[in-house]
């Protein structure tokens, strides 16, 4: 293996990465939004709002994030004329709007699971403690259920951010200039597709290290409570006893 | 700080439920009970397990909502209307504030696992009645150090022994300033040798003229401190009276056989 030209690879495919954090923080972070929109869909009790959501997760869910992107771009693409009356061409002519789409779409049904589990995981108990004292529905899920359910959620919510940092390497496939299209590039010029590819994962796998680390820290600042007491203050009379 | 006068004056009762019914499915658990409480007054309710007596308490702040039945808060009727799935409050915000004046405290403690023992004892007056947060905590020291266990304010509940934990829940109720509260089993999920402390600090609450509605099984509390005792028996209130009545010599004879199995 050519250790100078893999070098020099990796310094190429870097130029795709500050794109490749943008598909995968945005969607994460938009995807997030509309995961907890949807847990608290399915969670109204309300029939009306409940079925939707299934359905979305249902849909999204099981079907390939690739289908979906292509969909929304080259298979919306045919309805310009549309799209344009509507006043949404702006939107869907980007491809990395539609990346954007797709993976938020994609990911929010992921996470609206992993969000509704963590909800239904807080102790009955606490939540009934909270409507003891008179909380309303809000100041109960913002100082209550919200912060155990986060602490809940971290561990499942992690893979699912990891996924999709991966999952942003199918953009390439609508033209957008990330850590792998340019890989892809870079092979097609060179067809030293096993150093490109070694360069291109190990990306991917260090921004992963970033983001595991990152979540597991978020986990340990959040959780004091399930760590060790605080220490007692020294019994100074112990001592001299 | 007791607000009122010497207990059970015949004055304006602080809860006055009538004729309150309510079933789970086709399990009808309450079945036509009425109860008063003045101000000042510790009414003890006893009963066999399934008597209604811890559905009884939690009708009172609408944990649990009647199917029939009236019930005042410190003179406020609460307003009840019929939902799709049964009744359902009128007024959510009238709950909301009701809630306010009936603090609870539970048998498995249910303090917030995420906070410490002072943002437990914060959180409704600060968040709820939105007070100024330095009053509610020196208002939490206080209270901590009276249900003594001032030191652990900043621990964690997952940290605390059970009768610790339910003396930090007795010092998140009162903080709410309640006109009147609900002890649900309070010493239930306890080690024996931790009941203790929080009876005493219960005793302290009565002491000082507090309004308490106490569903127990320790019969040395029910006899020694409360004003009134009520028997549950099967949905409906079998006996009530004062304890030196009721374990005296109680007409009913399923209180006495209560009394000598509890014992």
């Amino acid at each position: 293996m050519d250790l100078s030209f893999l070098a020099e690879t990796w310094l190429a495919l870097l130029q795709g990465l500050p794109l490749t954090i943008e598909l995968a923080a945005g969607s994460v972070a938009c995807g997030g939004l509309l995961a907890a929109s949807l847990a608290g869909m399915r969670l109204s009790g309300s029939p009306f709002l409940g079925w939707p959501a299934r359905a979305y997760v249902f849909v999204f869910r099981g079907t390939p994030l690739l289908v979906q992107m292509f969909l929304i771009y080259y298979g919306l693409g045919q309805f310009r004329p549309t799209l344009q009356a509507w006043g949404v061409w702006w939107f869907f002519r980007e491809p990395s709007y539609c990346a954007l789409l797709a993976l938020s779409l994609n990911t929010a049904a992921y996470a609206s699971e992993i969000i509704r589990g963590a909800i239904l995981s807080v102790p009955h108990g606490q939540v009934e403690a909270a409507l003891a004292c008179g909380m309303g529905r809000w100041t109960r899920a913002r100082r209550i259920v919200g912060p155990i359910a986060l602490r809940q959620a971290l561990p499942a919510y992690s893979n699912e951010i990891v996924s999709m940092v991966k999952a942003t390497s199918l953009a390439s496939i609508i033209t957008l200039v990330e850590v792998t299209w340019i890989a892809q590039k870079l092979i097609s010029q060179t067809f030293r597709s096993v150093e490109i590819f070694v360069a291109a994962g190990s990306i991917y796998l260090l921004l992963n290290i970033v983001v595991t680390r990152a979540v597991l820290l978020l986990e340990y600042w959040l959780s004091p409570h399930l760590r060790g007491a605080p220490a007692e203050p020294a019994r100074l009379e112990a001592a001299h006893a | 700080m007791p607000e009122h006068a010497s207990p059970g004056d015949g004055g304006r009762p602080i809860v006055a439920v009538e004729g309150l019914r309510k079933s789970f499915g086709t399990l009808e658990v309450l079945r036509g009970v009425s109860l008063r409480a003045q101000p000042g007054e510790v009414v003890s309710i006893l009963g066999s397990s399934g008597s209604g007596k811890s559905t009884l308490l939690r009708c009172l702040n609408l944990l649990e909502v009647p199917n029939e039945g009236r019930i005042e808060v410190d003179g406020e009727p609460i307003a009840l209307k019929r939902g799709r799935h049964g009744p359902e409050p009128a007024d959510r915000s009238q709950v909301q504030r009701l809630r306010q004046r009936v603090a609870m405290v539970f048998q498995s403690f249910n303090l917030w696992s995420h906070m410490t023992v002072l943002q437990n004892v914060i959180e409704a007056p600060v968040h709820v009645q939105r007070r100024p947060r330095a009053e509610c905590v020196a208002e939490a020291e206080a209270l901590l150090a009276k249900v003594g266990i001032a030191d652990k304010r900043d621990h964690y509940p997952a940290h605390l022994s059970g009768g610790q934990q339910q003396r930090a829940a007795i010092a998140r109720a009162l903080a709410m300033r309640p006109a009147v509260m609900l002890f649900d089993e309070p010493t239930s999920a306890l080690d024996p040798e931790l009941v203790g402390e929080v009876l005493r600090v219960m005793r302290g609450l009565a002491e000082e003229g507090r309004t308490m509605l106490v569903v127990t099984h320790e019969m040395g509390f029910a006899r020694e401190v409360s004003s009134r005792v009520v028997f549950l028996h099967g949905g409906l209130i079998e006996a009530e009276g004062p304890p030196a009545e009721m374990f005296g010599n109680c007409p009913s004879e399923r209180f006495r056989a209560f009394i000598r199995t509890v014992r």
